[in-house]
């Protein structure tokens, strides 16, 4: 546990200090998060990993606002936003949250541009038509614009998913198993674009996974165990990865 | 955000419009109202005006009273004079006199009364010389000219084939008479409906209606320039008390009054359109909030990219406001459909009111619009504001609840107070004494609204016991599969709970209906038993319209006939209000058997010309004892000096009397013209056919009369209240077709929800049969759950309401042929409406509904 003392303050755009977070009540009360800090700098992408009940989930819902944590505070960009009532906490989500799902979410109803452009939609902005053609250029979706959901494969969905996450332009992307739902091939593909993003635009992202392959990709990987942060470790291969998976044990 | 909303309404084209079936027929159905309402009151309003072409001012005869009671008030004419002295004054032009009648029938080529069911028979006199203020237009042959000649209208003599040339009978006032048809004449382009008409020359007029020397309208042309205002003050020093004089469009207006029933009848029929939308709000809602259920994790998703709450809101409004918009315009027109639907229904039971083109008022676009989208949106609020509470972390937990709303904890309360206040309001709404009647109808119709929410609140925690029972023979007939549907309609109560409430609404008003029916039936049966000791009974062929009392006269000193006793109707004012006045004969204690409370049997045969008998509820109201003075003014301004010689107890199930019954003597002698309500016979040997036959041998003379046997009395008594509860059927017919619409609703989205589970049990060899048996059984019990809770619920009305009609002779029977048959309905209704999700669920197939995400 040595990012505190590591990294200046200023640089980090997302905070978690001391959060627990408790299931239920009583006998039956589970601690998903026992005490975690952590500090997430920009323009770095985060992985963290950890065999499933380890809290990786837990711990991302709590670092993005959508779930509170018993006790504790995560500040986004510098707010703290542990206790933002809804509606401000939504504004803040437009600014400064994307998110990447297992199960890409795409509004079938839409095209995947209007997908992409959702989030300006909602915020009421106009998209930059420049941005946009850049953005669908890089995710290689310049020919699959009105297609909707239903005629996209798996991976041009999570393309069309990811594109949507970066059309803001956010303080921080969350992905949440992003090749979950993927075939290995597809996976490499899409890892191979959030890393890109990363490097490219300085993308600050934050990724929950289970995949080694995927943790490989990430500049710094937190290993979680039992609601806690057990390890960490920087940019390393899958066997390292899996390595230190098999180390902590369960 | 709002296009979102737009593009997944276009998305989900097949919800949407089922969701919408529900405000296009509650929309119709006020649009129809107003359409139908409007047409008819249209060819009324061009009759009237019509009837006054050319006249500047109109001169009829005076009521010294008028009566809102129903027995019409006869209009005395006035004396022929008259005429000569208008047409001396110095601005009239032209005036003519018309002598007018509403109860002369033509005879059917079948020897009987043409019936018109109400509507007048019509007969007036022209004139074959000038046709300015006659209002007809001939379609063959010409105005009639002397005594034996007659123009009928078109519709009659196409229905009866007459033609020019044929001879037709007529009876008015004395035996029937024929005529030769000189002409056939139509009123401009308006249907009359069941009217009919006749038209003589003046002088047979007055000969046949019995107003010699008399006229009872003086249409008035004034020379040009002449402000009416002018004209009527000319005329009014020259007329006596008996007549009265009007511009012709005041009198029109006037005219127009008599069809109020116009405008109650709209009213009746926009409360059915508002149990409709009422029923539809329940579908909508239930609609709703399944599909906002369905799409929770694409409302977390909009969440997580940044919407808030009232966003959320907002795009389910306005997909509410374009169902509701889109779903208005198409029941506006609909309605056009159902205006000419409702006609025919009406028609079928014998209502046929004249009516011309179709009339479309911008009220009806307005009002059938605004009710439509108003009552979606507050339909699609509750859903709506669920929807808002849908977390963003829904997007990704599967399976995710929602989080129970503040208010969650006191649903189990609230739901038991909503239930107890309905019943409260409405048992004070019936019960309470005192209640202004608007107040009171307003705290029915309120109570009843809340009484039905109630329920419906209550109702989920009803639905394991009551599906388990009501399922219970679904198992045994459908095995596996009526044991799955019977577990699917219990797995989520509250869903299972509303759709079943919109039919149980629907249902509850049908089971009121038939038990107050039932109560009616039983105690006029009753009644009629108790009170009817004659042998046979003598009506108007149509039952309820006054018979001449020739028609009685002919029938005495008849071979066996022993008594003839009628019973003659008109009205007067007693005590300050109109009243029915009933007139009988002295022998009247031999056909009808009275319950005396004071005064003997022998009241009738002792009323005189200052007798008169009473019944006790008006004795009560008015502190009457025997010997009380009482006055009666009759129509014609003669004032009546009586006292009561007898009290009778009022029969619950009816009587033919009024509270003041007279002499028929001194009826006679007062009202002009009196007519018998009905007559009653006996005869040697009681009820025989030889007594019969020779009994309607004496009558081959009047077709307008019938005679009848207590049974045959009963039946034709009771046909009305017949067909009043078949018309009420149909009409609530509506809302339960369009509840039925909501189990279909409820059916296609829990088999678009289930789709994974139909897929895995098609998997492990289910068939379609049992797939689709599985979803018909799970919408009988459905079904089944909503009837049982109507007829309860209405059953429950019934009984509130008897209880505080007991004393207008209402009585509780339940009519339990009819429950078992609405039962029988609502399983018909259940398989009816699972056969469009049942086919779907079959459909399916397997492979992609494991994939199905």
């Amino acid at each position: 546990m040595s990012e505190v003392a590591e990294s200046p303050a200023a640089t980090a755009v997302v905070a978690a200090e001391d959060v627990t977070r408790r299931y239920g009540e009583g006998d039956t009360a589970v601690d998903a998060l026992r005490g975690v800090d952590l500090e997430i700098r920009r323009g770095r992408l985060t992985a963290v990993m950890g065999p499933s009940g380890s809290g990786k989930s837990t711990l991302m819902h709590i670092l993005a606002g959508l779930d509170r944590p018993t006790s504790g505070t995560v500040s986004i960009a510098g707010i703290d936003i542990t206790r933002l009532d809804d509606t401000t906490l939504t504004k803040l989500r437009r600014e400064h949250i994307g998110f990447v799902f297992q199960f890409f979410n795409l509004l079938p109803m839409l095209t995947a541009e209007e997908n992409v452009t959702l989030p300006l939609s909602i915020a009421g902005e106009k998209p930059d038509p420049a941005w946009i053609d850049e953005l669908l250029g890089k995710l290689g979706l310049s020919d699959r614009r009105t297609h909707r959901p239903a005629e996209l494969s798996g991976g041009q969905q999570q393309r069309v998913a990811i594109a949507r996450a970066l059309v803001s332009k956010p303080t921080v992307m969350f992905a949440d198993e992003p090749t979950g739902n993927l075939d290995s091939q597809t996976s490499e593909e899409i890892l191979k674009l959030i890393r890109e993003s990363v490097d490219d635009y300085g993308q600050t992202t934050v990724m929950v996974t289970h995949d080694a392959r995927a943790a490989a990709i990430a500049d710094r990987i937190l290993f979680l165990a039992d609601g806690l942060i057990v390890r960490e470790s920087p940019r390393t291969s899958p066997d390292a990865v899996l390595a230190a998976l098999a180390e902590i044990g369960t | 955000m709002s296009r979102v909303a737009l593009k997944g309404l276009l998305g989900r084209k097949l919800r949407a419009a089922l969701t919408a079936v529900a405000i296009v027929l509650g929309v119709a159905m006020v649009s129809g109202t107003y359409v139908l309402t409007d047409t008819i009151k249209g060819a009324f309003d061009t009759i009237f005006v019509q009837s006054y072409k050319n006249a500047d001012a109109v001169i009829t005869g005076k009521v010294a009273f008028t009566n809102n009671e129903g027995n019409a008030v006869e209009t005395p004419s006035f004396p022929e004079s008259l005429l000569g002295r208008v047409r001396a004054l110095p601005d009239v032009v032209y005036a003519a006199g018309e002598v007018t009648d509403a109860r002369t029938h033509l005879i059917g080529r079948d020897g009987k009364a043409i019936v018109t069911h109400g509507a007048p028979a019509l007969a007036f006199s022209v004139d074959p010389n000038d046709q300015r203020f006659n209002p007809l237009t001939l379609t063959a042959g010409n105005w009639p000219r002397g005594p034996g000649q007659i123009v009928i209208d078109k519709a009659t003599a196409d229905k009866e084939h007459f033609r020019v040339g044929d001879t037709i009978r007529v009876e008015a006032r004395g035996p029937v008479r024929p005529f030769v048809i000189s002409g056939i004449a139509k009123y401009g382009s308006i249907n009359i409906g069941n009217a009919t008409f006749a038209g003589f020359d003046l002088p047979t007029a007055q000969v046949l209606l019995d107003k010699p020397g008399k006229l009872d309208v003086i249409r008035v042309q004034s020379r040009a320039g002449v402000a009416t205002s002018k004209l009527l003050d000319e005329l009014r020093p020259v007329l006596p008390q008996t007549a009265q004089v009007r511009s012709a469009s005041a009198q029109a207006q006037e005219d127009l009054k008599q069809v109020g029933f116009i405008s109650i009848l709209q009213k009746i029929l926009l409360v059915f359109a508002g149990i409709a939308l009422f029923v539809g709000a329940f579908v909508i809602a239930n609609t709703l909030s399944i599909t906002i259920a369905q799409r929770t994790r694409e409302f977390a998703t909009l969440r997580t990219l940044g919407a808030t709450r009232r966003q959320v809101l907002g795009s389910i409004i306005v997909e509410g406001l374009v169902i509701g918009v889109l779903a208005s315009v198409v029941g506006l027109f609909a309605g056009l459909l159902l205006a000419k639907a409702l006609n025919a229904l009406f028609v079928s039971v014998g209502i046929n009111l004249p009516r011309r083109g179709t009339v479309f008022e911008t009220r009806t676009i307005i009002v059938s619009l605004l009710v439509g989208i108003v009552v979606t949106l507050v339909a699609s609020l509750r859903p709506a504001l669920r929807a808002t509470r849908v977390p963003p972390i829904a997007a990704v937990r599967e399976g995710a609840v929602l989080p129970p709303s503040r208010f969650a904890r006191y649903r189990f309360a609230s739901a038991l107070v909503v239930l107890a206040a309905g019943i409260a309001v409405v048992s004070y709404g019936v019960l309470g004494s005192g209640i202004p009647l608007r107040l009171r109808l307003f705290l029915l119709g309120g109570g009843v609204l809340l009484l039905f929410v109630g329920v419906s609140l209550n109702t989920a925690r009803l639905v394991p016991p009551l599906a388990s029972t009501l399922g219970w023979p679904g198992t045994k007939i459908g095995g596996v599969a009526g044991r799955l549907a019977r577990e699917n309609a219990i797995r989520n109560p509250s869903r299972t709970a509303s759709t079943a409430s919109a039919l149980m609404i629907g249902l509850a008003l049908v089971a009121f209906v038939a038990v107050l029916g039932q109560g009616l039936r039983s105690s006029f049966e009753d009644a009629v038993d108790k009170l009817f000791v004659g042998d046979y009974a003598l009506t108007s062929t149509d039952t309820f319209t006054p018979l001449t009392v020739s028609a009685e006269r002919a029938l005495r000193g008849a071979p066996g006939v022993e008594v003839v006793s009628g019973i003659r109707a008109g009205s007067g004012k007693v005590l300050g209000k109109v009243q029915n006045v009933t007139a009988v004969e002295p022998n009247m204690a031999r056909v009808l058997r009275l319950t005396w409370k004071a005064g003997s049997p022998a009241v009738p045969a002792q009323l005189g010309s200052t007798g008169v008998f009473v019944n006790d509820d008006f004795a009560k109201t008015h502190h009457l004892a025997l010997g009380s003075p009482i006055t009666l003014e009759t129509p014609t301004a003669n004032v009546l000096d009586l006292h009561v010689i007898g009290i009778f107890a009022n029969p619950k199930g009816g009587s033919p009397f009024g509270p003041v019954t007279i002499s028929s003597s001194l009826f006679d002698q007062n009202y002009p013209r009196p007519q018998n309500e009905m007559a009653f016979v006996n005869t040697s040997g009681g009820v025989t056919p030889e007594n019969s036959k020779a009994l309607a041998s004496k009558l081959e003379a009047f077709p307008d009369a019938k005679i009848q046997t207590r049974s045959e009395f009963k039946t034709n008594f009771e046909r009305p209240i017949n067909q009043l509860l078949g018309l009420l059927y149909v009409l609530l017919g509506l809302s339960v077709i369009i509840s039925l619409f909501g189990i279909v609703n409820t059916l296609v989205l829990t088999v678009f929800e289930r789709t994974r589970e139909l897929g895995m049990l098609r998997a492990v060899g289910m068939t379609r049969r049992q797939v689709r048996r599985m979803i018909r059984h799970e919408s009988v019990v459905t079904a089944l759950i909503g009837a049982v809770l109507g007829i309860v619920v209405g059953i429950f009305l019934a009984l509130l309401v008897t209880h505080a009609l007991a004393n207008e002779g209402f009585v509780f029977a339940v009519p339990y042929g009819n429950l078992v048959v609405f039962v029988i309905a609502a399983i018909i209704a259940g398989i009816l409406a699972a056969i469009f999700p049942a086919r779907r669920a079959a459909r399916l197939n397997v492979l992609e509904a494991l994939q199905y995400e």
